[in-house]
């Protein structure tokens, strides 16, 4: 009964803050309560019993998508100033059909959602079954990397492509350039701790992800998060051009390479042989952290359009 | 009684629709480019309560899987977005007369 009055208020949190998301008068607000949002995003997950998302939201809902939407919020300051009587496009005027047709979709999609089925239904039974053969005993590991391997593998070619098009805004494409500014001797000085740490926390969730709550996801998140922290106070996270062409698309090679690699016999791409399918994975899982821990470093440098880079400028294609 | 999975997945509609309101109302390209992430919270949400109704010896990991792999998309089309925002910042003819001559401004 406790539990469910504490599922109530979060649940009516989450859709009040929802809401403050989008009438809050400054962006600056919206932005802080929709990291709020995420925060408590991961509190839902976890009442739901979804440790690895909470896991993973925590660290992305309410860190990275936190500090790309401030960071750009910085970077487009002057500029609401200068538009804020947005007369081009003045939609204010007829927001009630919108509202209208929000409200009478939400009320179907409720009735829908509450003439749901309540017998459980769902592939866990399938899952729980195969699991003593996909080589880890944490059934989401075993799904991502196993049994739906191929969705992992496309999603990090989606993850390849994103940085792609983040670089292609950019009249030099380049990650490897020095940060723009230094840091103070505290942000040093907590970055020569908290990144190593980071380090280490990742390895200890990928390594976990086997049994546990963990994995890869988890774990390049920290590293993006240590790549993201160093490249704030003044470091480069890598050194190098190549080793950012290096390791960008390494996860996808890797998954490739190992979903290729097995074909032998009459073996199907991705289908590991079981003696070996812990191994493999965990391999695959290493590359694939690495590989998303550089893509979200490489997401929030790549956004920072040097000072010179010309918005539609000397070397940027034509518009038209 | 509602159960524990009805009330998120309830959150999770009006979390999608408020979402979809406001990327048809708001002005601002950030604030729309937040109510499509709300929109994906609400998705995920739906899906998560739907595993916890599976739940057997475990919850359903086939959603947690897609929630998983979702939110690193998400995160990854946000950052595209953001950048395409601030470009497009960059473009709108302001203050300054742009350097490399009059083909620029607002001709579509």
């Amino acid at each position: 009964m406790i539990g469910l009055v504490l599922d109530l208020l979060l649940a009516t949190a989450l859709v009040g803050l929802a809401w403050r998301v989008l009438v809050a008068p400054e962006l600056f607000e919206a932005v802080v309560v929709f990291i709020t949002l995420g925060l408590l995003m991961a509190v839902a997950w976890a009442r739901l019993a979804a440790p690895d998302i909470a896991l993973a939201e925590a660290a992305i809902g309410a860190g990275l998508t936190g500090v790309l939407l401030l960071d750009t919020l910085r970077a487009m300051r002057p500029e609401p100033v200068a538009e804020p009587a947005h007369p081009p496009s003045d939609p204010k005027g007829p927001a009630w059909p919108s509202l209208a047709a929000s409200i009478v979709l939400a009320g179907v999609l409720i009735v829908a959602v509450l003439a749901l089925p309540r017998e459980p239904g769902g592939l866990t039974a399938a899952v729980a079954a195969e699991l003593p053969h996909s080589g880890v005993t944490q059934p989401v590991t075993a799904v991502l990397l196993n049994f739906r391997s191929y969705d992992t593998w496309l999603e990090l070619a989606v993850l390849l492509i994103a940085v792609i098009g983040v670089l292609s805004l950019r009249a030099e494409p380049r990650l490897a350039d020095p940060p723009p500014g230094g840091a103070g001797t505290v942000l040093s000085w907590l970055v020569g701790i908290l990144v190593p740490v980071a380090v280490l926390v990742a390895g200890y969730l990928l390594w976990l992800g086997k049994t546990a709550a963990g994995g890869a996801f988890q774990a390049g998140v920290a590293l993006g998060a240590a790549g993201v922290l160093m490249w704030l106070a003044g470091h480069r996270p890598l050194q190098r051009e190549w080793q950012w062409r290096a390791l960008l698309p390494l996860g996808f090679i890797g998954f490739m390479a190992v979903g290729i690699g097995v074909m032998t016999g009459d073996r199907a791409l991705l289908e590991y042989p079981r003696a070996h399918a812990g191994t493999l994975i965990l391999l695959i899982e290493t590359a694939a952290a690495v590989s998303i821990g550089a893509t979200m470093t490489a997401l929030f440098i790549g956004l920072h359009f040097p000072p010179g880079d010309p918005a539609s400028g000397r070397k940027g294609p034509a518009a038209r | 009684m509602i159960a524990q999975d009805q009330i998120y997945a309830i959150a999770a509609v009006l979390l999608f629709c408020l979402g979809l309101h406001g990327v048809f109302t708001r002005p601002e390209t950030l604030r729309k480019i937040i109510a499509l992430n709300l929109m994906g919270a609400g998705v995920f949400l739906f899906f998560v309560s739907v595993a916890w109704r599976n739940a057997a010896a475990f919850a359903d990991p086939v959603p947690h899987a897609m929630v998983l792999t979702g939110i690193v998309v998400a995160v990854s089309a946000t950052a595209f977005a953001l950048g395409l925002a601030r470009r497009l910042a960059g473009l709108k003819p302001n203050d300054k007369p742009p350097s490399p001559g009059a083909k620029e401004g607002p001709s579509p």
